[in-house]
Order: structure tokens, then C-alpha cells, then sequence
């Protein structure tokens, strides 16, 4: 059989292909990304993929694709699934025909993420299967099985992942295709797809009925585990399984373990672990879910099993466990010496918190505003995107960052408790697709004075560059009409909107001061190429007998292709790996030592 | 507390291809020699943000596979990729769990920049070698004093190679290729379960034609480094 290495993504992707998946939606979103492209990038034929414009949009998109009869997978990262839940939590209700799998990339740490939300913790809430693979060969195989299960009980399931799973890699062992069924079309079926009060509550007495089959199901189901024998217990899932499986090799008391794979919790299984059992320790990421299972059929039959695990403070609340956090609980809970960890001290190490790249147009943009605001009063809200890197010093130009789209909303609800702020909102185009229009109508429908600066570099970038409606393509590459961000704002009423190129930065300048004098709603369209897309052009230098060494580029702007070098006599210095040659730091000098390197030669 | 049932990294040199020739398992004939002597291997990768260290990873991953070892791995993707410290793990062999390298347990770190290497410490098992570029990445938010990391780091690591960047960099004629030019310099030395030919096999086969020329050149340079 053949063997591929494999990011987690891509194995979801292709064990996806190999169930027969026919329409796969999503929204872009770190640590999900690669699952969509992954699935577009194979071109399958008779597989619609497409970038939606926000997890809602996708769902609904893929809800009625199931509707049809086709197996369906939406993506999404886990604070996408929270843009979906309105579509989902009603779809378990109406249920589907053909195979829906959401797949939700969790981030525990967080690594790239606003929050630590479990979705198997939102699996129960909204009495959805949920899947949760350790590794990328196991996914493979395990996303084939949620599609069964979604058809056999006519319901959505959650197929949860976390950065680990999703961006770690590993040799997987390629199975053949799945025999796959030709979806029948949309019936109409007797009002089958029409959610009412009478229908819910009659489907929510068949959800709790089937989930008490599917608990007993998954207490057979291969993927759940259990193993050993002995009077200590260890119950995990998820990516932990593999540390735990990597610090057992060091134990040699017996042990149970039992790994859970697949939720309703296996309650027959839960027994069979707990059974005869002085003590268990729970070691999994996130919420204690497994743990207050355990706990709960404790209680419930009278077991006196002592549960260790987040509840107790054994396991930490917060963060990714690793090999070494759960060696150290595994060790304590076998009464095993700890490791003399002392590491030897190095060096004053230096901090590097992600900044915006070298001859980024966001840096331009923020220092555009931030000089045109100096001395006045004024509030900077920002949002979710590579931009929210503008809270970084020296440009420090982001006081507010909630969600996708908040930063408009957000400006306006400032403005009316500090009137005498001006309010800026800065927003991405893909943003500003996803949610932000919806913001801009509530500022114009209630007269709210704000500045909107939409930050249009034609690309979603943080997530590594996925097209998007404003772009005229789309990810299968088919050229479509572009989606005027313009025409949006002019539709919508905004009176104010000026349009900059964001590397002129005199006219950006002068276009915010101009936007701070007025009243209502101005929007500055600013717009300039993301330096991943557009590779920008040669390097800049500056001229050694030039520079004073006044700092002023370095200080400003924080580009981290500039420094200073000399202890006696600092000057600047470019380097010219990173330089784009964006120029904005030729703006800034005001001795004019910085130039294309030809213009000194 | 018991032993680790797994074999030390150092059991595989031992072992070797049966001349009794230390860390030499791969020589005239590589795909005779490999076979089951390496056990595991732990690699971990680090650098800063737009370095390269995903790329390397994956080409150590595809050459480790071509040899019929089975790989597992970790990658550093998304925000921290903008200029942040980022690691990749690479782990090679049979019955490997986690996906990141345990601490005190990688063999092998190649790092693209002094205070990387220096964070890594912990992941480095003292039989190990380590392979530092002597760069510094040093940014507005980042200064910090690389002569004092090196001597640091030559102290605290046995097994520590030390490579010119600058150098590096004039003999590639480009930053963007120091991490194959580093992938060079680990294959010549024999840290890594598979040979220059491989190496150069999934330099052609995972690296776009236009890039390859300059790329196997800045294999060959790394290689040439530690000659």
C-alpha cells in the first residue's frame, strides 16, 4: 500500500475524498486552513469546494448539499464553530440525509487563537457526535467512520482536531476508495426540512434516545480503547494519547488505559474501565469532558473511584500538555521520583513576538492614522487578522480586538459613552466580507460618528493567503466577477469614502486628516498589496554618510528589516534579505538617506 | 524509576552497519547500509519566522521515508510564523508516539540562529550534536548579544558545529537556500539516516524546477562547510 507523509489537514482531507465527500465548504482559520486547500488542490472530479464567506455561510451551504443527499464536510477553526452554531444547533433538530461532517480545529495553548473552547464540550451541549483523532493516520481512517455514523442516525457530527493533530505530520499508509452512492436530489419529503416547534420537539425525544444507542455503539467502537489491567487507571484522547503512550513506556506498574475516541461518552465502556479500580487519572486538553464523564457514572453507580484530573489541580486548566507536563502527572500518580529538570540559565534571550512583516501596507496604513491623530483624542479598534499585529510597539495603534468583525461595532458602542474620542475601526477585506458589513450598515442606520479604515491588500493573509470575493477568483481558480468593497460601502449609504494607495503616505496622511474633520460615517478605503502575495521589489539601502543615527525609521515604524548598529556612532542599518523596498521608510528619514541601491551606485 | 525500554540514541551507533565504524552507516552503497541499524532518530528544527525551517523539515521527513523509516512531526503554522521563534520537530524510526520531540531526547538540532539554539537547549540529549548557524536575527524588539549565546552554547553542548552564515550566504549567493545549505552540512556529517543522494532525490522531487540548480548547489555548499 502506499505511504504518504501527511500534515494532520491533509490526511482529513484526503480520508474525506476517499469517503466519497462531494461538497466541502469552510472559512479560513488557523489550525484548519490546510483541510479546504487540500481537498480544492486534488481537483477530484465531481467535488465542489469553495472559500465561503464566513462558518455560517458555509454551514448553511453544506446543510443543504445534505439536504440532497451528498456527503458534506464544512472546516472551520474552533471560534468559526461559534459563527456556525445558529445554523448548527437547528440542523441537529432537522437533521440531514446524505453525510454532514464539520470539522472543527481546536488550538489548545492557544497557539493562533482568541480562546481555549472545547467543541467537544459544544458537542454535548448541542447532542452532536464528535470525533477526535490523536494522529494524522488515525484521522485518515476515523473521518470515513464519522460519515457512516452521520447517515446512519441522520444527524451532523463533529469531527474535532487540535493544532497538534492538524499540524503535526506523519506516514500514512493510503487505503482504497470507499464505495461511494450517487446523491438521489432534494426531496421535498413532507415538510422534512421545515424547522417548527411541534417537529422539535418531537426530533429532540428521537435525539436522546439515539444518544443512548450511539453511547452504547461507541462502547464497541474500535477507536475507543481500553487496555491493561490493574487498580490504576488512565482515561485520555486527543493528541495527550500520544504523550501518554510516550511517558508509559517508563512505567512499569500495571495500568488501565482507556482512550476515547468518539463521543456520546461509551458509558458500557466507562464501566468496564472503571471496574475494579482504586484511582484514575484524566489527562486530556481543554475541558475536563472525559474526566466528568467518569466522574458522573462514578455517582451513578456507586463506584468509589477517586478521579484525578483538571478538578483535582492535577492536570493544569489552561494550556497544551506535552510529553513532559504529563510525564510529570504520570510520574506523581505512580508515586515515581520526578526528573531533576534544572536547566542551565542561559543568556539574556531575546523576546520575538510575531510583527508585521517587511513591507507590509498594514505598517504604512497604521502609521498613516497614528501621524494624522497625534495630540488628538482617539480610540484605535481593531480586529481579527494579521493587522491585530498593529497593537505591537512602536506602532501601538490597537486598543480593542474581540472577534471577527468587532472592531466596527465595537467603535460605535465607545463612541457613545466617550463622544469627544474619535473612533477609528480597522478591518481586513476579508473581514470585512465575513462580518463587517453588517457593522458598517448599524453605524450608518444609527448615525454614529466613526472612522472606518478598511485595510484592503487583496488577500486573506494570515491564514496564508486564500482568495476571497473581493479577489476575482476563487479557490478551485475559476475567474469570477470581483465583489467591489467600494461599491458595498457607496450602497450602504457612507457619504464619506476616500480611496488611498497606502504606500503614498503623504496622501494617506493628509486623507485621515481630512476623514477626522467630518461627521458620520467615513470609510478610507486603504489599499495596497500584501508583501506575501506581491514580492514587492529591490531592496532599499541607507547612505552611511547620510544617516545621523537619529533612530527616527527604527523608531517609527518598527519594520524588522531595520536596526541600529555602533555603540559610539548608531546609524541604521537595512537588511537586505528582508527589505521589500516598500519605501515607507524613505518617507520617514528626514535626511533622505534612504534610496534604491542603484541610486547610490 | 526504570529505565525507558527504548533504545538510546546512542546504542544506534553501536549497532552501525556492523563495521564497528561509529555514525559512519552510510557510505558507498546507502540503501544496503541503512536498513533497520538507525532506531530513532529526533530532529528539531528552529529558527525565526520565514526561515525556512518547514521546508527543511519536510525534506528531512521525505528523505527519512525513502529510506523506509517511518516519520512523525510537528510544525510551527500561522501567527508565530510572522517573525516568532518557530520549531519543527522531525522523529524517524519505529514505535515513535508523540509528535514532539520529549525533552532531553533530540539528536540532532539544527538551528538557523544562536538564541533559537539556546531556547532548544532543553529538547538536546547530551550524546546529541547541535548545528548553529552564528547569524543573529535581530530586529527592533530583538537585540540581544550572540557572542555571549555562541560561548554559551560551546560550553553547555560537547557536539557543537558552528557555521558562518555570512559565509553561507556569499557562497549561496542567497539567505533563502541556508536551510539546505544546513541540510548539506548535517548529511556530511552523517547526523541524519540517509545520504547526500537522497538528500538531492527530494531536492528534485518536493522543490520547484526553477529553484532546484540553486538549491542542490546549496547542498553541496553546507556539505562543504564541515568537510
Amino acid at each position: 500500500m502506499e505511504k504518504k507523509m501527511l500534515m494532520g489537514n491533509e490526511a482529513i482531507a484526503l480520508g474525506a475524498l476517499r469517503a466519497g465527500v462531494r461538497v466541502v465548504t469552510g472559512y479560513p482559520g488557523t489550525p484548519s486552513t490546510e483541510v479546504l486547500e487540500t481537498v480544492a488542490a486534488q481537483k477530484a472530479e465531481g467535488v465542489y469546494v469553495e472559500w465561503s464567506v464566513n462558518e455560517k455561510s458555509a454551514l448553511e451551504v453544506a446543510a443543504g448539499a445534505a439536504y440532497a443527499g451528498a456527503r458534506v464536510m464544512v472546516t472551520m477553526k474552533q471560534v468559526g464553530l461559534n459563527v456556525a452554531s445558529d445554523p448548527l444547533m437547528s440542523l441537529n433538530y432537522v437533521g440531514v440525509k446524505g453525510g454532514m461532517v464539520i470539522m472543527v480545529a481546536d488550538d489548545p495553548g492557544p497557539i493562533s487563537s482568541q480562546t481555549e473552547q472545547d467543541t467537544r464540550q459544544f458537542a454535548q451541549y448541542a447532542k452532536l457526535m464528535v470525533f477526535d483523532p490523536s494522529t494524522p493516520e488515525e484521522a485518515y481512517e476515523m473521518i470515513a467512520d464519522a460519515f457512516a455514523f452521520s447517515e446512519k442516525y441522520g444527524r451532523p457530527v463533529l469531527f474535532r482536531s487540535t493544532t497538534r493533530v492538524c499540524h503535526s505530520y506523519a506516514t500514512v499508509e493510503m487505503l482504497p476508495p470507499l464505495p461511494r452512492t450517487i446523491p438521489e436530489g432534494f426531496t421535498k419529503d413532507n415538510g422534512r426540512w421545515v424547522i417548527f416547534p411541534r417537529l422539535t420537539f418531537q426530533n429532540h425525544l428521537l435525539i436522546e434516545k439515539q444518544r443512548e444507542e450511539q453511547s452504547r455503539e461507541f462502547s464497541s467502537y474500535p477507536l475507543n480503547r481500553l487496555e491493561g489491567s490493574g487498580k490504576k487507571g488512565i482515561a485520555t484522547g486527543g493528541v495527550s494519547h500520544t504523550y501518554v503512550k510516550e511517558v508509559l513506556e517508563t512505567v512499569r506498574e500495571s495500568y488501565k488505559l482507556l482512550k476515547i475516541s468518539a463521543m456520546p461518552f461509551p458509558q458500557e465502556l466507562g464501566l468496564e474501565f472503571l471496574e475494579g479500580l482504586n484511582e484514575v487519572l484524566v489527562i486530556e486538553e481543554l475541558d475536563p469532558v472525559i474526566e466528568q464523564q467518569l466522574v458522573r457514572l462514578c455517582g451513578l453507580h456507586g463506584l468509589r473511584v477517586t478521579v484525578k484530573g483538571k478538578h483535582s489541580g492535577h492536570i493544569q486548566n489552561a494550556g497544551e500538555n506535552t510529553v513532559q507536563s504529563v510525564q510529570c502527572a504520570i510520574h506523581d500518580f505512580f508515586g515515581m521520583s520526578g526528573e531533576d529538570i534544572s536547566e542551565p540559565e542561559p543568556p539574556p534571550l531575546p523576546v520575538r513576538p510575531p510583527v508585521l512583516c517587511a513591507g507590509c501596507p498594514h505598517r504604512s496604513s497604521f502609521y498613516a492614522v497614528k501621524e494624522a491623530a497625534k495630540g488628538k483624542k482617539a480610540v484605535f479598534s481593531g480586529d481579527i487578522g494579521c493587522y491585530t499585529l498593529g497593537n505591537a510597539q512602536p506602532l501601538d495603534m490597537v486598543d480593542t480586538c474581540l472577534c471577527m468583525g468587532a472592531g466596527i461595532t465595537v467603535a460605535q458602542g465607545i463612541h457613545r459613552v466617550s463622544p469627544d474620542t474619535i473612533n477609528f475601526a480597522f478591518i481586513g477585506d476579508s473581514t470585512f466580507f465575513h462580518n463587517g458589513i453588517p457593522g458598517i450598515i448599524n453605524a450608518v442606520y444609527n448615525q454614529t460618528d466613526i472612522v472606518v479604515v478598511i485595510l484592503d491588500n487583496y488577500t486573506t493573509a494570515m491564514t496564508g493567503n486564500q482568495p476571497h470575493p473581493g479577489m476575482g477568483k476563487t479557490v478551485s481558480g475559476s475567474a469570477v466577477e470581483k465583489v467591489s468593497i467600494h461599491e458595498i460601502v457607496k450602497a450602504i449609504g457612507v457619504q464619506s469614502i476616500e480611496r488611498v494607495n497606502v504606500f503614498c503616505l503623504d496622501e494617506a496622511i493628509e486623507a485621515v486628516k481630512r476623514a477626522m474633520e467630518g461627521q458620520g460615517v467615513r470609510v478610507l478605503l486603504f489599499e495596497g498589496p500584501c508583501i506575501a502575495v506581491d514580492k514587492g521589489k529591490s531592496p532599499l539601502s541607507i547612505a552611511k554618510e547620510k544617516c545621523t543615527g537619529c533612530g527616527i525609521c527604527v523608531s517609527k515604524l518598527g519594520c524588522p528589516a531595520i536596526r541600529m548598529v555602533g555603540l559610539g556612532q548608531p546609524r541604521a542599518v537595512i537588511d537586505p534579505v528582508q527589505c521589500t523596498g516598500c519605501g515607507i521608510c524613505s518617507d520617514v528619514c528626514k535626511f533622505h538617506a534612504i534610496t534604491a541601491k542603484e541610486v547610490i551606485a | 524509576m526504570p529505565s525507558p525500554q527504548r533504545r538510546s540514541s546512542r546504542e544506534k551507533y553501536t549497532e552501525g552497519d556492523g563495521t564497528g565504524h561509529r555514525g559512519l552507516l552510510f557510505s558507498a552503497a546507502p540503501s544496503e547500509k541503512y536498513r533497520m541499524a538507525v532506531i530513532m532518530i529526533n530532529c528539531l528544527l528552529t529558527g525565526v519566522g520565514g526561515q525556512g525551517t518547514v521546508l527543511l523539515s519536510r525534506l528531512i521527513g521525505a528523505a527519512a521515508m525513502e529510506r523506509g523509516l517511518r516519520i512523525r512531526g510537528s510544525e510551527t503554522i500561522g501567527m508565530a510564523q510572522r517573525g516568532g521563534s518557530v520549531v519543527s520537530h522531525v522523529r524517524m524510526g519505529e514505535n515513535i508516539y508523540s509528535p514532539l520531540i520529549p525533552r532531553g531526547k533530540a539528536d540532532l538540532i539544527i538551528a538557523f540562529e544562536p538564541a533559537e539554539a539556546a531556547r532548544t537547549l532543553p529538547y538536546f540529549s547530551a550524546e546529541g550534536t547541535m548545528l548553529v548557524m552564528d547569524r543573529a536575527v535581530r530586529t527592533v524588539s530583538a537585540v540581544y548579544d550572540s557572542k555571549a549565546v555562541l560561548t554559551f552554547l560551546q560550553k553547555k553542548v560537547r557536539n557543537l558545529l558552528v557555521l558562518s552564515g555570512e559565509t553561507l550566504i556569499e557562497r549561496c549567493q542567497s539567505a533563502k537556500v541556508l536551510n539546505v545549505a544546513l541540510l548539506g552540512a548535517a548529511v556530511q556529517r552523517e547526523l541524519l539516516p540517509f545520504g547526500m543522494a537522497d538528500a538531492e532525490t527530494v531536492i528534485r522531487s518536493r522543490i520547484p524546477a526553477w529553484y532546484q540548480e540553486l538549491n542542490l548547489q546549496a547542498l553541496q555548499i553546507g556539505a562543504d562547510a564541515v568537510s
